[in-house]
């Protein structure tokens, strides 16, 4: 259960190392030294009432939001915060990390006045340089892959919540990135939409994609997940694997967090 | 019926119309249409060289305004509130009859423009509709959500890259309708160009008024003209707007078209 790997990034060969990472807004310190590694094909739940700093913690790792301080690596590119080095250098360190990371936001974010192939196809035309018809190809797979290929001249505003939500996923995905981070993937949609994107994730985790899942959905974390986090007020809380982590009566947060989550 | 014949006859009812019973002498003015012709091609001139190198000029300061470059943003604000604070005739003015009283800058290798009068409206026109632009594009680039900004990081583009794929097409197409506003009152404006000795749509109207003595035939003329113009400006932006625009399209549908969208 409780993972206790070395310290040092060298040995330890995770895909993904987020260090002792310390964020805070102003006087707020919403997160206070959180250290999480993924093994390669770990399928890692962050669960925590609002307020716990799950979202902020994701977004440091990619750097949409900068960490005060710690250390994050991803695909062995490592990244110390505060940043030490040239500016120049760890701008480009920083977007080879964000390359090696997939980001799913809570609300989509596709780029709304793009087509749904269009969408797919501008990270790997404009970050990796792939031809037009290597991106249209790769493009047209992965909609296949999450079920929209009839929609790829749809612009997002026509499609669902659901289906915005699984191109934005096939989106990170067409960057071929060595981890994926879901940021509450499912809260902004509606309940009879959140299947089908849990669906296509579930799908993803069983391919043995390493992935970070900030979510409120338990079932997921229960069933999907290799490993799971309880953050509470910045700190972690609990970790361990799901079915250690929910036998109940071990931390009394947690069986509260469950009790006022799950209905 | 043939069109020469049609157009014969159509001549010869508005001749029999001007003498007999209209106010109007349309006949002279479709005898002088050549005036009228010249007058057009100066007026669409300068409002395309105005137009494009106003946005030319705008789009980089517009940038920075929205990045919030220290001291630049301001500086570009100051700009922008003198050049829309003040009535563009002054402005041409100043360009035209302003500048050519310093000896430096008529020893200046800018003389040779600055000494046409067409030059100095089209450089008045640029500067006035520059500082419209700037603050037209800005609002276009403020409104691109920010989660679409965030997605493009998260994707690893550089700033620059993003701004140039991404970021900058979703705002410009946002601005056209304030565009294609702006190209309307910049051909308005435009009829200023007459006041510097310009042979716009206005200047014609006017050599003919002057040279037969007339009231407002020439007037007329331009008012007619000016409107055909503004219709083909409205046409064509318009379908650039329903091509671009097309994924904005759901926000002017009702609740139940929306649905059989979906």
């Amino acid at each position: 259960m409780m993972q206790n790997k070395a310290n040092s990034p060298q040995l330890s060969g995770a895909t993904l190392i987020a260090r002792d990472i310390h964020k805070s807004f102003g006087s707020l310190e919403v997160l206070k030294g959180i250290t999480v590694e993924a093994q390669k094909g770990e399928v890692i739940s962050i669960l925590g009432s609002s307020g716990s700093g799950k979202s902020t913690f994701l977004r440091c790792i990619n750097f949409l939001e900068t960490a005060d301080s710690g250390y994050i690596e991803v695909n062995g590119t490592g990244v110390e915060v505060p940043v030490r080095d040239s500016g120049k250098a760890s701008t480009q360190k920083i977007l080879a990390l964000r390359r090696n990371t997939g980001f799913v936001f809570q609300s989509f974010n596709l780029w709304s006045h793009m087509t749904v192939l269009q969408n797919l196809m501008e990270g790997p035309l404009h970050v990796l340089g792939l031809s037009s018809s290597e991106a249209r190809d790769r493009a047209r797979k992965l909609l296949q892959r999450v079920g929209l290929a009839e929609k790829e001249d749809a612009y997002p505003a026509f499609l669902s919540g659901g289906q915005q939500q699984r191109v934005a996923i096939a989106r990170a995905l067409a960057m071929e990135p060595a981890a994926l981070l879901f940021d509450e993937p499912t809260s902004a949609l509606d309940p009879e939409l959140v299947g089908e994107v849990l669906r296509v994730m579930r799908g993803l985790a069983e391919e043995g994609r390493t992935m970070l899942v900030v979510t409120h959905e338990i079932s997921f974390a229960r069933d999907v997940s290799s490993r799971v986090v309880f953050l509470h007020k910045g700190q972690i809380e609990m970790q361990g694997k799901p079915a250690e982590v929910f036998r109940r009566g071990q931390s009394e947060r947690f069986d509260q967090f469950l009790a006022n989550t799950a209905h | 019926m043939t069109l020469a014949a049609f157009f014969s006859g159509f001549m010869a009812w508005i001749t029999e119309f001007s003498s007999k019973s209209s106010p109007v002498d349309f006949v002279l003015i479709l005898s002088h249409w050549d005036i009228f012709l010249i007058g057009i091609k100066n007026t669409v001139l300068l409002v395309l060289v105005g137009l494009s190198f106003g946005a030319v000029i705008a789009l980089p300061m517009a940038i920075a305004r929205w990045k919030r470059v220290p001291f630049l943003a301001k500086a570009i604000g100051v700009f922008v509130y003198v050049f829309r604070g003040s009535p563009m005739l002054v402005q041409a003015y100043v360009f035209y009859y302003g500048l050519a009283q310093f000896e430096a800058v008529r020893n200046s290798f800018l003389w040779p423009v600055l000494r046409e009068p067409w030059w100095c409206a089209a450089i008045a026109f640029a500067i006035n509709s520059a500082a419209y632009q700037v603050e037209i594009f800005r609002g276009g680039l403020d409104s691109v959500p920010r989660g679409e900004i965030e997605a493009t990081a998260a994707i690893g583009m550089s700033q620059g890259s993003a701004l140039r794929h991404v970021i900058l097409p979703s705002a410009l197409r946002r601005c056209l309708p304030m565009i294609a506003n702006e190209s309307i009152f910049l051909l308005h404006g435009s009829a200023i160009a007459s006041m510097l000795t310009i042979t716009d749509v206005l200047g014609a109207g006017r050599k003919l008024n002057a040279q037969y003595y007339l009231a407002y035939e020439g007037f007329l003329a331009a008012t007619v003209i000016y409107m055909a113009l503004v219709f083909i400006i409205t046409r064509i932006l318009g379908w650039v707007e329903r091509r671009t625009l097309k994924h904005l399209a759901l926000q002017s549908m009702t609740t139940r078209e929306q649905t059989q969208m979906i």
